[in-house]
């Protein structure tokens, strides 16, 4: 524990944080013009915020909060499949944090639970097999979100489930892909550049460190965005601010690694490996606020139908379309066009124990973490 | 139209369990005491504190403490805050059909330990036992009347004279729960504060130090005690976060689990409003306490935003500190 303490000190050292500020604010006196800048994931979102970090930015540097919390853009739809799984008779559905307060078109798993469905969240996907276990008479489902960070486990689960041949394990699969949602930020459906804030991005730590941050490049070299994969602490992310800053001065657009303690360009071969192996790309997904986002999420591919929750309970998951909150920003803010005290029901009737809008679900979500820690 | 339902949300010291004690029993109760929001009722024309709180933990027996410890500590603190000291309490006790008597005598044990460091004796008391099933092992209720030494300590009176002081390290309490529930292998350092605070606030006052509120940290932890004081008190308090002490241990649980210690409960920790001069020497005397070693001013009162707690990092930026929302740590105290 006193190691885990030494290692985010130095990365919170209200001195270094100050001298990046000041190295920031020279390097934006060079550029003479509104900089844009994407963080993609929802943990540099809550960062920003937490650290207050935009309280350290000069006037012309903007961050943009971009779509990378995975509970965030679940869609409804999909809310309402774990709803409709979980009030099944012997089923424990089983999923990650969050999860459970999100209401989908109309409750949250909280409310199933307190209507007498057996709904538990686990911090490890691999935490499912002990419930599975234990409970040799239910139904475990394992309602799967989640980047490229937790896809691997995912897949883990399902090689044990295999493995072991645990036959009351089914999974849901809501695995997203961090790429083709940012490509969709940049350009339109008809592949043409949209006219929108984003200068460069902060590249996600968790993410890259799965799949390397070889998937950046055509950011850098097609669409001319810096990236720079930075880690979570706010002394990471400082300096991350500063080396893009040094490549929009430079004219340069590559995938720089503030965060090479932990990433590479290759990323977690094994982890790629395992993904491969259990999973393929969806046509489509719903994301929340954005729309459908094509090749967007993993599904299992056909020949592990038996352990896919999806097809198995397809008599009893709604089909239902949702609509989005009318007056609800999310696909502005997401897009760099709005900031969340812009929405008209922010902190008003849009709160976080009550979110209309995706953005206010978790507190990586930009409009929850504006109302938390960017209030002042 | 679809029948609301109680989430456990509700209960967990923070946003939701204020609107629902507010929406419900405060609408039906309504009166002055009451609106009043202490930790304790003052009653008597000022002589007598009164309390009352119902436990149910899991697990039962926990690092640093168990569920009787907790049931005396718990009300008996509630009174201290009230600048009383605790005199008589009342226990009933809600038994699950086969719960070990070993176990119960372990409980009861525990609770004449901590009775007597109070100084405090149960005068009457109730057990029911129920079929399995209907309650959780054991539910324990106390309730408790102290004598008030100290007349005019009161979560409504927080001016911009005052500081903000904590006796100990935040957090404890919630931590080792958690851990207990999810079985986590953790460091062993890690035990609940769980303890009475009456020897801490008779020292304070047998100094004379001008307190002018104090509350234990329980659910929704400093955090809500932070923002309860601004709003009963229209002021502001600032406080600075490096200076709100966090043992390495419960940092380390917070890292990893993204938690907040100044959300997470206490059962031994208490905050408190003291008068500018005072502030120093009232630290000093907490300090000569074991588990107060890292006591500490955290903050100060102003009129910047009213009803508001906030956040000051070391590095120069602010951010307002709410209360607690959501589904914390449920069913810890
Ligand atoms: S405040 Fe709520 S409704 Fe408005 S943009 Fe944010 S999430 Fe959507």
């Amino acid at each position: 524990m006193m190691e885990l303490s030494n290692l985010y000190d130095d990365f919170r050292n209200p001195d270094t944080i100050k001298a990046y500020a000041s190295k920031i604010t020279l390097l934006a006196k060079k550029l003479d013009r509104e900089i844009g800048i994407m963080e993609v994931c929802g943990g540099h979102t809550h960062t920003i915020m937490k650290y207050g970090l935009p309280q350290l930015m000069p006037k012309n540097i903007d961050f943009i909060h971009g779509p990378g919390c995975p509970v965030c853009i679940m869609p409804k739809e999909r809310i309402d499949h774990a709803y409709a799984l979980a009030m099944q008779e012997d089923v424990i559905l089983v999923t990650l944090g969050d999860m459970i307060k999100v209401p989908g078109s109309n409750e949250s798993l909280q409310d199933a639970r307190s209507k007498g469905a057996d709904v538990r969240f686990v911090y490890s996907p691999l935490d499912t097999l002990k419930i599975a276990l234990e409970n040799p008479t239910k139904e475990v489902i394992f309602f799967a979100i989640g980047f490229e960070t937790t896809t691997p486990m995912t897949a883990a689960l399902l090689d044990l489930i295999i493995k072991k041949d645990i036959q009351n394990i089914k999974l849901h699969i809501n695995h997203v892909t961090v790429p083709e949602v940012m490509t969709t930020l940049l350009v339109d459906s008809d592949n043409r550049s949209v006219k929108n804030r984003i200068d460069a991005f902060l590249g996600p730590s968790h993410v890259s460190v799965i799949t390397g941050s070889k998937i950046y490049e055509p950011f850098a070299l097609e669409y001319g965005k810096p990236v720079v994969v930075s880690g979570f602490e706010p002394v990471d992310v400082m300096q991350s601010i500063a080396m893009i800053l040094e490549q929009l001065i430079e004219n340069r657009s590559e995938v720089e690694i503030q965060y090479t303690r932990a990433v590479d360009r290759g990323g977690n071969k094994e982890a790629q490996k395992l993904i491969e192996k259990y999973f393929e790309k969806a046509p489509t997904f719903l994301w929340r606020g954005l729309g459908e986002v094509a090749h967007s999420s993993w599904k299992l591919k056909d020949v592990y139908n038996t352990y896919d929750a999806e097809v198995i309970y397809d008599a009893v998951l709604p089909k239902e379309q949702c609509m989005d909150h009318k007056l609800c920003l999310c696909g502005e803010i997401l897009k760099g066009m709005a900031k969340p005290p812009q929405c008209t029901i922010f902190g008003k009737s849009c709160i976080p124990s009550n979110p209309i809008g995706s953005c206010m679900v978790s507190s990586e979500g930009a409009c929850a973490a504006y109302y938390r820690y960017g209030n002042l | 139209m679809k029948k609301k339902t109680i989430t456990l949300a509700q209960g967990n010291g923070g946003e939701e369990n204020n609107e629902l004690i507010s929406k419900v029993f405060y609408k039906a109760f309504k009166n002055e005491i009451l609106e009043q929001s202490e930790d304790a009722a003052v009653i008597h024309g000022g002589e007598l504190a009164f309390s009352t709180d119902s436990f149910t933990v899991s697990p039962l027996f926990f690092a640093g403490a168990d569920i009787g410890k907790l049931a005396v500590c718990g009300t008996c603190n509630d009174l201290a805050m009230m600048g009383a000291k605790p005199k008589y309490l009342t226990c009933s006790v809600i038994i699950e059909e086969g719960f070990e008597l070993e176990s119960l005598e372990r409980i009861v044990e525990s609770m004449q330990r901590e009775l007597e460091i109070n100084g405090a004796i149960v005068v009457s008391g109730d057990t029911k036992v129920v079929p399995r099933g209907s309650v959780d092992k054991i539910f324990i209720n106390t309730t408790g009347i102290g004598e008030i030494i100290k007349k005019g300590i009161s979560s409504n009176s927080i001016t911009c004279d005052d500081v903000i002081l904590v006796n100990r390290d935040i957090g404890c309490h919630g931590a080792t729960i958690f851990v207990a529930r999810e079985g986590m292998e953790m460091s062993s350092a890690l035990e609940s504060d769980c303890n009475s605070l009456y020897p801490q606030v008779k020292a304070l006052l047998d100094a004379n130090i001008a307190i002018t509120a104090m509350r234990d940290a329980t659910r929704g932890g400093a955090a809500a005690v932070l923002n309860e004081w601004a709003k009963q008190s229209d002021v502001c308090i600032e406080v600075e976060e490096e200076k709100i002490p966090v043992s390495d241990e419960v940092g380390g649980i917070c890292e990893m689990l993204g938690f907040e210690a100044t959300a997470l409960a206490n059962e031994g920790t208490f905050v408190l409003a003291v008068k500018k001069e005072d502030s120093d020497k009232a630290v000093e005397i907490l300090k000569s306490f074991d588990v107060c070693a890292k006591a500490s001013i955290i903050g100060s009162v102003t009129s910047m935003h009213p009803k508001k707690v906030i956040l000051k990092s070391a590095w120069g930026t602010k951010r307002f500190l709410e209360t607690p929302t959501g589904e914390l740590l449920p069913r810890i105290c």
